[in-house]
C-alpha cells in the first residue's frame, strides 16, 4: 500500500526534473522533497536513486545519517526544542519534560489529533535568549510552559501563518 | 509635523535578525508601521536592520538624529506611540526607555567592531547602503591587485581561521593558488554547530554582502569562480537573507560572468546542511555537499589540494571570510595591529547561558573573560553566583572561576588545556552538576559521531557508561576510583586514536569538568589522576 499520491509523485517528478542536473545534487534534492510533504516517503527512495544512478541502499544510508530528514508523515507543526549547553544553563531539561508531559509524546513521535511532532535539535543559534524552540520555521526564545502554552493556543486559535 | 530636513526622511531602525524576532521585534516594526500609516506627514523610513548585538535589549529601537542614533528599548508594541510623541529624531529625551546615544552604550564602546562594523548599522539588503558604508571597496582593490598580492595581505593581516582551529588563512589560500586546476571552489563553513554561538548567525543576517564580497576576494585571490555557503538548516531566517542578498548582488553585476565589469567570473549558492553536526568539519562538509552521507575524510590529502569534487578548495568559516574585506580595504598590516601575541585582529565573543546581559562582541585578542562577564555580562540571570563557563562550544572546555582572568588569545587558552574555538561563552550558575554536563559531552559524541573510527563511535559510549557508574550512589569510594581510572584511559584513547576532532576532543569539557569539580563526581580533589590536565588539540 502506497502512502503517497499520485499528485505527490507528480511533485517529486517535478522537483527531480529541476534539481538532477546540480552538482551534489542529493541534499537540494531531500530537502525539497521534504519542503514540500514534510517528509522523504520511503517510496520515493527508488525514484531518486534512477535519477540520481545510484543504487537505493545509497540513497537510504545519506537520508538516515541526517537528523533533518523524517521518514515518517510528521504532525501540522514540527516543534523542536533545543538541547544543548546554553539552553540547559537556563533550564530547557525542565522545559523538555513539561513539553513532553503536555504534548503527552516521546521526541520524534506525533500527537494523536496529527497536530505536532516533537524533535530534539542541538543549538537553534538563539542562545542569547535560551532556552529556545523552533516551531515551523519561527524560533522562539526564553521559553517556559507558561509561554509555550499560549503559543500553541495561538497556533490554534489564530492559525498562525508558520511560514 | 514638518521634517527638519526635507530631502531626507527619517530613519527608524528595527532588527530582523533571528534572536531580535524572537523577543517581539516584529511586532513593534508591525507596530510602528501602523503608527505612521496614521501620521502621513511624517517623513519616516522604518528599516529593518541586524542587530547591535546587546540582545538583552531587544526589541532595540533606534532613531537617527543629528547627534548620532539614539537608541530605545526593550521596546513593546504598547510603548511605540509613547515613544514617537517624545519627538525621538529630535535628540535625547528622558522617555524611560531612552538609553542615549547607542554608541555610548558601554557595550558598544568596549569593541572593535572591523568585522561587524556594518551589522545592526546598515540595511543587510540594501546594496547603496552597503556601499555607503565602505562595502565593496576591498573588492575594488583585489580587482585590481594579482591573485598572489591578495594573498599576501591575508597573511600579512596574520588573520587565523575563526571556525575553531585557528589555521592561518594566508597559508590555506596560498596553498589552493598554488595548486593548479581548471576548476576551484570557496566554500563557506555556515554549519555553526557550536553550542553558544550565534556569530556567523549575526553576521549573515545583518551583513550578509560582506561575506559575499569576502568569498569573492577569494575567488580572486586563488582562481576560484564557483563559491557555496553550506548553512545550517536551523538558520531558516539567515538563508532567507542570503538568496535575498546573492539575487540583489547579482543583479548590480557583483556576481556572475563579469563582475563589475572586470571580465572575471564568480557564481554563489546558498546549501543547506541537514542537522548533523560533524557536517562542520570541513571534511565532512565536503562530502555533504557532495550529497552522501557527511563522513570525514582521511587527511591528506587536505581540502586545499583534494577538495569539493577533488578540487583545490578554500573552506573557510563566516567569520574568516566575512574579515577579509577589511583587510583588502585598510591593508593587512591596520588588521594586524589588533589583538596580542599569535592571535591578530578581533573575535566576536558571544555570551549565552545563564547571564544577565547575553550577546555579541567583537573584540580585539587580549581581554579576559572577567572582563566581560560581571561588567557587561551583569553576571547571571538567576542571579545566583557563577559556577562555571564553557568555552568554545561543546568540544570546550569548562573553566572555574580561577581561569576567567586568562587573555582571550589561542595560545594563553591553549595553556590551559581549553579552546577559544568559535568564541561562545556558556555560563552556568551554582545549580549546575558539573557530572551531567561530563556525560552530556559524550552523549553529544555518541549521537553526532559520524560512525567512521572506533575511539569515538564506541568510546563515547563506553564513556557514557562509566560516567553513570562513576555517579552511581551506591559506588564504594573503590569501584570510583576503578571507573576513574578507566574513564582517563577511555580519554587517552579518544585523544590519541581518534580520526577527527570530534572523538578527540571530547575528553576536553569531560576532564575539565572532572579537574574543577571532583566533587560533582562524588570524588575528593585528590582522587582525580593528575593525566586529566592532558590535553592534545587534534583539529588540524
Ligand atoms: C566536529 C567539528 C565540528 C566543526 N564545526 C565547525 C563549524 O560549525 N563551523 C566552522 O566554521 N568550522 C567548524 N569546524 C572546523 C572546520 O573543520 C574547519 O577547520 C574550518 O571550517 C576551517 O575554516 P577556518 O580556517 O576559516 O576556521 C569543525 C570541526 C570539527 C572537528
Ligand atoms: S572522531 Fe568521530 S566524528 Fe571524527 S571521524 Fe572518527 S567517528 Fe567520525
Ligand atoms: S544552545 Fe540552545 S539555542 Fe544555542
Amino acid at each position: 500500500m502506497s502512502a503517497i499520491s499520485t499528485a505527490d509523485i507528480h511533485t517529486i517528478n517535478n522537483l527531480l526534473e529541476q534539481h538532477k542536473t546540480l552538482p551534489g545534487a542529493l541534499l537540494p534534492i531531500l530537502h525539497s522533497i521534504q519542503d514540500q510533504l514534510g517528509y522523504v516517503p520511503p517510496e520515493v527512495v527508488p525514484m531518486i536513486a534512477s535519477t540520481l544512478n545510484q543504487s537505493s541502499a545509497e540513497i537510504h544510508g545519506v537520508i538516515s545519517f541526517y537528523h533533518h530528514f523524517l521518514t515518517h508523515k510528521p504532525g501540522q507543526n514540527k516543534i523542536s526544542i533545543c538541547l544543548a549547553e546554553s539552553c540547559q544553563a537556563l533550564g530547557s531539561t525542565g522545559l523538555e519534560k513539561d513539553i513532553k508531559q503536555r504534548l503527552n509524546i516521546d521526541y520524534h513521535q506525533t500527537t494523536k489529533d496529527g497536530k505536532y511532532t516533537l524533535e530534539p535539535v542541538y543549538c537553534l543559534g538563539n542562545c542569547a535568549c535560551s532556552p529556545a524552540i523552533r516551531i515551523g520555521e519561527k524560533i522562539y526564545g526564553e521559553m517556559d510552559i507558561n509561554k509555550f502554552d499560549e503559543l500553541l493556543e495561538a497556533l490554534v486559535t489564530y492559525k498562525v501563518e508558520l511560514t | 509635523m514638518n521634517s527638519t530636513c526635507a530631502s531626507i526622511a527619517n530613519r527608524v531602525f528595527v532588527s530582523l535578525d533571528t534572536s531580535a524576532l524572537s523577543k517581539g521585534s516584529e511586532a513593534v516594526a508591525e507596530r510602528i508601521q501602523q503608527y505612521l500609516i496614521k501620521q502621513p506627514d511624517m517623513d519616516v523610513t522604518l528599516v529593518r536592520n541586524g542587530t547591535r548585538g546587546m540582545v538583552w535589549l531587544e526589541p532595540l529601537v533606534e532613531f537617527e538624529t543629528a547627534q548620532g542614533r539614539i537608541a530605545y528599548g526593550p521596546v513593546k508594541p504598547e510603548d511605540v506611540a509613547d515613544i514617537f510623541q517624545q519627538q525621538p529624531f529630535s535628540g535625547l529625551n528622558n522617555h524611560r526607555l531612552c538609553l542615549g546615544l547607542t554608541d555610548n552604550l558601554p557595550w558598544m564602546k568596549k569593541q572593535q567592531r572591523l568585522t561587524f562594523a556594518r551589522v545592526g548599522l546598515i540595511d543587510p539588503l540594501d546594496i547603496e547602503d552597503y556601499i555607503r558604508h565602505d562595502g565593496f571597496t576591498g573588492l575594488k582593490n583585489a580587482l585590481s591587485q594579482s591573485p598572489q598580492a591578495i594573498v599576501l595581505q591575508v597573511k600579512e593581516s596574520g588573520l587565523r581561521g575563526r571556525g575553531g582551529a585557528a589555521f592561518p588563512t594566508g597559508i590555506k589560500w596560498q596553498t589552493v593558488l598554488d595548486t593548479p586546476s581548471e576548476q576551484k571552489y570557496i566554500v563557506c563553513n555556515a554549519d555553526e554547530g557550536d553550542s553558544g554561538t550565534f556569530a556567523d548567525r549575526m553576521l549573515m543576517e545583518g551583513d550578509p554582502l560582506v561575506l559575499i564580497e569576502g568569498m569573492l576576494i577569494a575567488g580572486l585571490a586563488v582562481g576560484a569562480t564557483q563559491g557555496y555557503i553550506y548553512l545550517r538548516s536551523e538558520y531558516p531566517q539567515a538563508h532567507k537573507i542570503l538568496n535575498m542578498a546573492i539575487n540583489r548582488a547579482e543583479a548590480a553585476g557583483y556576481l556572475g560572468d563579469n563582475i563589475c565589469g572586470s571580465g572575471k567570473r564568480f557564481a554563489l549558492e546558498v546549501r543547506l546542511g541537514a542537522g548533523a553536526y560533524i557536517c562542520g568539519e570541513e571534511t565532512s562538509l565536503l562530502e555533504s555537499l557532495e550529497g552522501k552521507r557527511g563522513v570525514v575524510r582521511a587527511k591528506p590529502p587536505l581540502p586545499a589540494i583534494e577538495g569539493l569534487f577533488g578540487q583545490p578548495t578554500v573552506v573557510n568559516n563566516v567569520i574568516s571570510l566575512a574579515s577579509v574585506p577589511i583587510i583588502l580595504s585598510r591593508g593587512g598590516e591596520f588588521y594586524r595591529d589588533f589583538g596580542i601575541g599569535r592571535s591578530r585582529g578581533t573575535i566576536p565573543m558571544q555570551l549565552a547561558g545563564n547571564i544577565s546581559r547575553p550577546g555579541l562582541l567583537e573584540l580585539a585578542f587580549g581581554l579576559s573573560l572577567d572582563e566581560l562577564l560581571e561588567d557587561l555580562g551583569g553576571g547571571c540571570k538567576t542571579n545566583r553566583p557563577m559556577r562555571s563557563v564553557q568555552v568554545g562550544g561543546p568540544l570546550g572546555a569548562y573553566l572555574a572561576p580561577e581561569h576567567w582572568s586568562t587573555p582571550i588569545d589561542y595560545e594563553e587558552f591553549a595553556k590551559i588545556n581549553a579552546v577559544l574555538g568559535h568564541g561562545g561563552v556558556v555560563v552556568f550558575d551554582d545549580t549546575v552538576d558539573m557530572a551531567v554536563q561530563a556525560r552530556f559531552a559524550m552523549e553529544f559524541c555518541v549521537v553526532e559521531s559520524c560512525g567512521k573510527c572506533t575511539p569515538c563511535r564506541i568510546g563515547a559510549v563506553r564513556g557514557v557508561e562509566v560516567i553513570d557508574k562513576l555517579t552511581d550512589v551506591h559506588a564504594d569510594q573503590g569501584q570510583r576510583q576503578q571507573s576513574l581510572s578507566l574513564l582517563n584511559e577511555l580519554c587517552d584513547t579518544m585523544e590519541l586514536a581518534s580520526l577527527c576532532a570530534m572523538g578527540g576532543m571530547t575528553p576536553i569539557p569531560v576532564r575539565s569538568a572532572l579537574k574543577y569539580y571532583p566533587a560533582d563526581f562524588g570524588l575528593a580533589p585528590l582522587l582525580v589522576d593528575p593525566r586529566s590536565t592532558h590535553q592534545e588539540n587534534t583539529s588540524k
